[in-house]
């Protein structure tokens, strides 16, 4: 039986107010949906993804469940390339790396955004800060492929790279590692690059891959304004299935830091008075950054050389001085 | 040595670090304080005091703690000192014979002097040859450049100024913070060298692995010190430097 007019416009109007409210619903869920998917779009790609979100040093126990000449082998075996990013107004800073820690890694190239008279470098004939970091490492992946280990820097950062390798020492180049002080900007975890950036050779391998991808890792940046470059590589690193890690000692402290010893023992000043020392860093610290190109030498003196006597250190592992050398 | 507007600035840093390697520490300041805790010396504070206040010091030393311990030394509150490379260096000598050691000095005394900031360490039997010349008028108060003045004491009762380089030649006192003995920013200066009683060596050889002191340390620094010396390390790392156990070694042990 047909209803009144006036029921009829009613009946017409909570229909489509229904529909209306369908379709407003409709749309809303088709947004969060894609919003959603959106924030996900990493976690749909690894394959195999680390479960912890940091690693730690070996333990002494763990150490000495390998067999002494399985140590020996390791302590020999175990190479890092480092890549040093400089600009020429880096200079003071990059001579005191060049003389103080870098001649312990098993190769240092300095990777320079252009030549100069004074040093030897690599020239990326860049300033840009992201396209200098992918040339750096697509030209260390096609000359160093022996080197299992990549450290990243830049001259202000002080490495010790005996501590590095003692980190590595259990963990296999061939798994993805992306490791380094850790911080996290909304929903990216990244590696800050003054802290030092380790990357293990499957690592490098899948970033270079996707290098050449300019829907997941373009020259100049995914976002309309510019992304400092160690969120950029993080953001690439993404796309292969390589997620950042923090690492810490058997104690949970950091291990590669971002900041000075300096600023660092300021903190715990205020914090931890009554052991400040005790508690400011780690024992075996890979990173510092931010000291000025003469701390560096006291940082050399202070690592390689200076030392109460009479303490006998019964380490796993043998690193002996490099040649040509005299402040180590 | 310290003074009663320095407790806070600098004394308790050295409380919290270094001086807990020493068997004894004691903070000598011109006011008592038994919180602290500090000796009173009766004296004023100021740099014309300084050398009155070093006699006193030694001489209560010498009255209260002659038979605790074998070596007596003297720092300020911006002095950082490895303990345990004192021990070392002072390993090969017995305490009876009147030595002392620090950052050696050439000017004004035949023998030369110590540096009173970098630190100086009296063997026992040089306590009590200082404490007996002061008795017997040989030694007095002179000029209130305190370690100029002790020098001249020193000499004057027989006591030898002692050589505290390394087995390499390397200094191991040192009146400067590390990083002007490293970077070499300041020893260029001629007045440093002709000071020096040892060839003054730059860059890094200017200073032993086994170091012993630094002068015009900061609070901040003397913890960067502590951790650079007693925590941070290269694991696995074959130190160059490998000097031999001082034959006295069953003494250090007992230490």
């Amino acid at each position: 039986m047909p209803h009144a007019p006036a029921e009829r416009v009613h009946k017409m109007y909570s229909e489509g107010g229904s529909f209306m409210k369908g379709m407003l619903l409709g749309g809303i869920f088709c947004i969060v949906a894609t919003l959603l998917s959106s924030f996900n779009f990493g976690h749909q790609q690894h394959t195999d993804h680390h479960n912890h979100h940091h690693v730690n040093a070996p333990s002494k126990e763990e150490l000495l469940r390998l067999p002494e000449h399985k140590r020996i082998e390791l302590s020999q075996n175990i190479r890092v390339y480092c890549v040093i990013l400089v600009e020429p107004k880096d200079l003071a800073y990059w001579a005191a790396v060049r003389e103080t820690w870098s001649k312990h890694c098993d190769k240092a190239e300095f990777y320079s955004s252009e030549e100069v008279k004074v040093f030897e470098s690599v020239s990326v004939e860049t300033k840009d800060p992201w396209i200098m970091l992918r040339k750096a490492l697509k030209h260390a992946f096609d000359n160093a492929k022996d080197h299992k280990w990549y450290f990243i820097a830049r001259p202000t950062t002080f490495a010790i790279i005996e501590n590095l390798k003692y980190l590595l020492l259990n963990k296999d180049p061939d798994q993805p590692f992306y490791l380094g002080h850790m911080v996290k900007s909304g929903d990216l975890e990244f590696i800050e690059l003054s802290g030092g950036i380790v990357l293990s050779s499957e690592a490098l391998k899948r970033l270079v891959g996707v290098l050449g991808d300019s829907s997941k890792c373009p020259e100049q940046g995914r976002m309309i304004w510019k992304l400092p470059e160690d969120k950029e590589l993080a953001v690439c690193l993404k796309y292969t299935g390589v997620f950042a890690e923090n690492a810490e000692d058997t104690e949970g402290k950091d291990i590669f830091n971002a900041k000075s010893v300096n600023s660092l023992i300021n903190e715990a000043m205020a914090q931890t008075p009554q052991e400040v020392a005790e508690s400011c860093c780690s024992d075996v610290a890979v990173t510092f950054n931010g000291h000025s190109p003469n701390n560096m030498h006291v940082m050399m003196f202070g690592v390689y050389r200076l030392r109460p006597f009479g303490h006998k250190f019964h380490d796993s592992l043998v690193f002996l001085p490099p040649k040509d050398s005299d402040n180590d | 040595m310290t003074c009663p507007s320095n407790l806070e600035k600098k004394a308790r840093h050295i409380k919290a670090t270094w001086s807990r390697h020493c068997n004894t520490v004691i903070f000598m300041s011109s006011i008592d304080n038994p919180s602290f805790p500090t000796i009173g010396l009766n004296v004023t504070e100021g740099r014309d005091q300084l050398y009155w206040k070093t006699i006193r010091a030694l001489h209560y030393l010498e009255q209260h703690h002659l038979n605790e311990a074998d070596w007596f030394l003297k720092a300020d509150d911006d002095t950082f000192v490895i303990v345990e490379n004192l021990r070392w260096i002072l390993a090969n000598y017995t305490p009876e014979v009147p030595i002392y050691f620090g950052k050696r000095f050439r000017p004004f005394i035949r023998q030369g002097y110590m540096s009173g900031g970098a630190g100086y360490v009296l063997s026992k039997g040089a306590l009590q040859r200082f404490v007996e010349g002061f008795r017997t008028n040989v030694c007095s108060h002179t000029t209130s450049v305190e370690d100029v003045a002790l020098g001249q004491c020193m000499e004057k009762m027989g006591v030898q100024a002692g050589d505290s380089r390394d087995s390499l030649l390397r200094e191991t006192f040192h009146p400067f913070v590390p990083e002007i003995h490293l970077t070499g920013t300041f020893t260029r200066s001629l007045s440093y060298r002709n000071y020096c009683y040892y060839p003054t060596v730059e860059g890094p050889q200017c200073c032993s692995d086994l170091a012993v002191s630094f002068h015009y340390v900061s609070a901040e620094l003397m913890y960067i010190l502590e951790y650079y010396t007693h925590h941070l390390r290269a694991y696995g790392y074959q130190y160059r430097y490998n000097p031999r156990l001082p034959d006295n070694y069953t003494r250090l042990l007992a230490n």
